[in-house]
């Protein structure tokens, strides 16, 4: 295989099809609109299901549906479309069934604009829908990552019977870049044994998310919690960079993980000890690796595109062993290496480095 | 010695449908939505549809529908429904797939989903019970609510200058090129709960003969909710519903004579 010049959201569309996608449903957003032009005609060509809804709370409803027949199905959106989708989102999640949702997500609130952001960190990881489950949500930082997660997505989500959400941005979605995809995986053959297809020669089966009785519906969700705590063993992933040595620990995920790569390179020629640390999942959040690299740094700095969202669960992992500043852009600004330099060298004058 | 003897040949001419699951329901004493779900039973039975057929449930009194029907089944987000078919149906191109909803789902928070079905031609069934009120949530006032009756939030009587007159559903959605077959029928007395029978025959023949979208409008009681004992209920159907909601033919496919 050789690397092609692809757009993000033609390169996620492309690795679903890969992946084995057997149904779309999606809605026209900005800035994600290409995504459900390109399948409009590729599904089509390959004989696959391809649906535009009337509405995104249609189109998620739609993946409720055809998730219930064990089918790889997959919807796409930003921010304000994902906002309607959330009462499906919970629906599926009360019924375990496996799909992938992309969000490349946006500027808001509201209508907010069409620039890259990740304001939504909250929404996709801790208020995906109504009542008590949160979907593995992974954060690709470039368009190859993105077509890598979009295969690990829809294995993750049939291993666990989950939603998976891929929470790209705007700059992920719509920049070209070289990348490499995947063979074309055959579509899987074998029908899940809850899936529904007809009570031919065996009992009914039945889907639902409803638990009349207190007792019931608790029992329900401690088995979501037990899965839920495997897949927080399991899939916590992250990626580092000069991390060995690091005395101020720069977190960043997705687009703005990456230019604070660019940031803690140049720190690095300037002789500061720093070290990047790029969560690829974010739920789970890599809690594990940052409490252990929190016990050799002695400050640590998060970076995104938004007012400070995933700086909590950083909070949450450091349990108050070191100092944590933040820096952020909002309204779709994609922050400068530079500006990111300038944070990391006032956290960094700061920090009470042992000698 | 045996004193009742059998009759030399017995023939069966009543007994239970097998889509129809022999368990209690949950549905108020008097409500029609038993004979409503023994009719569409008895038609998936009739057709040899009970090992193909996938039941869409709703939110509202039928939300348990899943279990009273032996076929498979799953219940969907309150209006959705015909979204969730849709994505059903995409995927089990030979399965035959229903939804069963209320008045207050299909016409209400529904509005939007069961139009696009409509006019996409989704080839699925809907049965639709209109008994001019939400019933799970306590009598309150729904889109189908007559003008004057009161409910638990238009006590004093819908006023349709504040809230609007009842929407014919049937109509609006027989306006759709994809809707094959949309009638209204009533269950108050036993003549018309027999044409209700071969209506919920023909919609699931139009959906087997992929013709469209089908869905048959069954005017139901809720003597509960409407405060009404269940015989007067019946009459208050006839009475007031049906010069509300005629029964009748509202789009039939030309070859839905041919089925």
């Amino acid at each position: 295989m050789t690397k092609e010049l692809l757009k993000g959201n033609i390169a996620i569309a492309e690795a679903a099809v890969r992946a084995g996608l057997e149904a779309y449903f999606g809605y026209p957003i900005t800035p994600q609109t290409e995504l459900l032009e390109y399948l409009s005609q590729r599904m089509t060509e390959l004989d696959r299901v391809f649906l535009q809804a009337e509405s995104e709370v249609a189109a998620i409803n739609m993946v409720y549906g055809a998730a219930c027949t064990g089918a790889r199905v997959m919807t796409s959106s930003s921010s304000p479309g994902v906002s309607l989708m959330q009462e499906g989102m919970s629906y599926i999640a009360g019924s375990e069934l496996p799909c992938v949702i992309v969000d490349v997500m946006r500027g808001g609130p509201g209508l907010g604009n069409i620039l890259p952001s990740q304001a939504d960190y909250f929404q996709v990881t801790r208020s995906a829908g109504h009542g008590d489950f949160h979907p593995i949500v992974l954060a690709p930082a470039s368009v190859q990552e993105a077509i890598d997660f979009v295969g690990l997505a829809f294995d993750l989500a049939d291993k666990y019977r989950h939603m998976v959400l891929l929470a790209a941005d705007g700059q992920i979605g719509q920049m070209m870049e070289p990348a490499e995809l995947p063979p074309m995986r055959p579509l899987q053959k074998n029908v899940p044994d809850w899936a529904l297809t007809g009570a031919k020669a065996r009992e009914k089966r039945v889907i639902t998310s409803l638990y009349l009785k207190g007792e019931e519906e608790e029992a329900f969700n401690l088995k979501i919690q037990k899965k839920l705590k495997q897949i927080k063993k399991n899939e916590q992933r992250s990626v580092e960079y000069a991390t060995e040595d690091a005395e101020l620990l720069v977190i960043g995920f997705g687009t703005a993980g990456r230019i604070a790569y660019s940031a803690v390179e140049a720190a690095r020629e300037k002789g500061l000890r720093v070290g990047l640390l790029r969560p690829q999942t974010l739920w789970p959040f890599p809690e594990r690796r940052i409490s252990e690299l929190a016990d050799q740094a002695s400050g640590c700095l998060v970076v995104e595109m938004n007012a400070g969202q995933m700086v909590e669960d950083v909070r949450l992992a450091i349990g108050g062993q070191i100092p944590v500043t933040f820096y952020g852009r909002t309204g779709g600004i994609v922050p400068m290496p530079d500006e990111i330099l300038a944070a990391i060298e006032e956290s960094y004058s700061r920090l009470q480095i042992a000698v | 010695m045996d004193l009742v003897m059998a009759p030399p040949e017995m023939q069966v001419v009543y007994e239970h449908p097998r889509s129809l699951a022999d368990v209690p329901t949950r549905y108020c004493p008097g409500c029609t939505h038993g004979i409503a779900h023994r009719l569409l039973a008895e038609a998936i039975d009739e057709l040899g549809l009970q090992e193909r057929a996938v039941l869409v449930a709703p939110v509202g009194c039928s939300v348990f529908a899943y279990e009273y029907f032996n076929v498979d089944a799953c219940q969907a987000a309150h209006g959705r429904a015909p979204a969730m078919a849709t994505g059903l149906k995409r995927m089990l191109p030979e399965n035959i797939v229903i939804t069963y909803q209320g008045d207050g789902d299909l016409v209400s928070i529904g509005a939007a989903e069961i139009m696009h079905v409509a006019a996409r031609g989704e080839r699925i069934t809907t049965i639709f019970i209109n008994n001019a009120i939400y019933g799970m949530t306590g009598g309150q006032m729904a889109p189908t609510t007559l003008p004057g009756q009161k409910t638990t939030s238009s006590p004093l009587g819908r006023d349709t200058r504040r809230t609007g007159a009842p929407i014919r559903m049937s109509e609006v959605l027989a306006q759709f090129d994809g809707a094959a077959y949309i009638v209204r029928r009533s269950l108050h007395d036993v003549a018309n709960i027999r044409k209700a029978k071969k209506a919920i025959l023909t919609a699931l023949k139009v959906q087997m003969a992929g013709l469209g979208f089908s869905m048959v409008e069954l005017l139901s009681s809720c003597p509960t909710n409407w405060g009404i004992a269940p015989e007067k209920a019946l009459d208050w159907i006839e009475q007031n519903m049906i010069p509300q909601f005629p029964p009748g033919d509202y789009k039939v496919h030309d070859a839905v004579k041919t089925l």
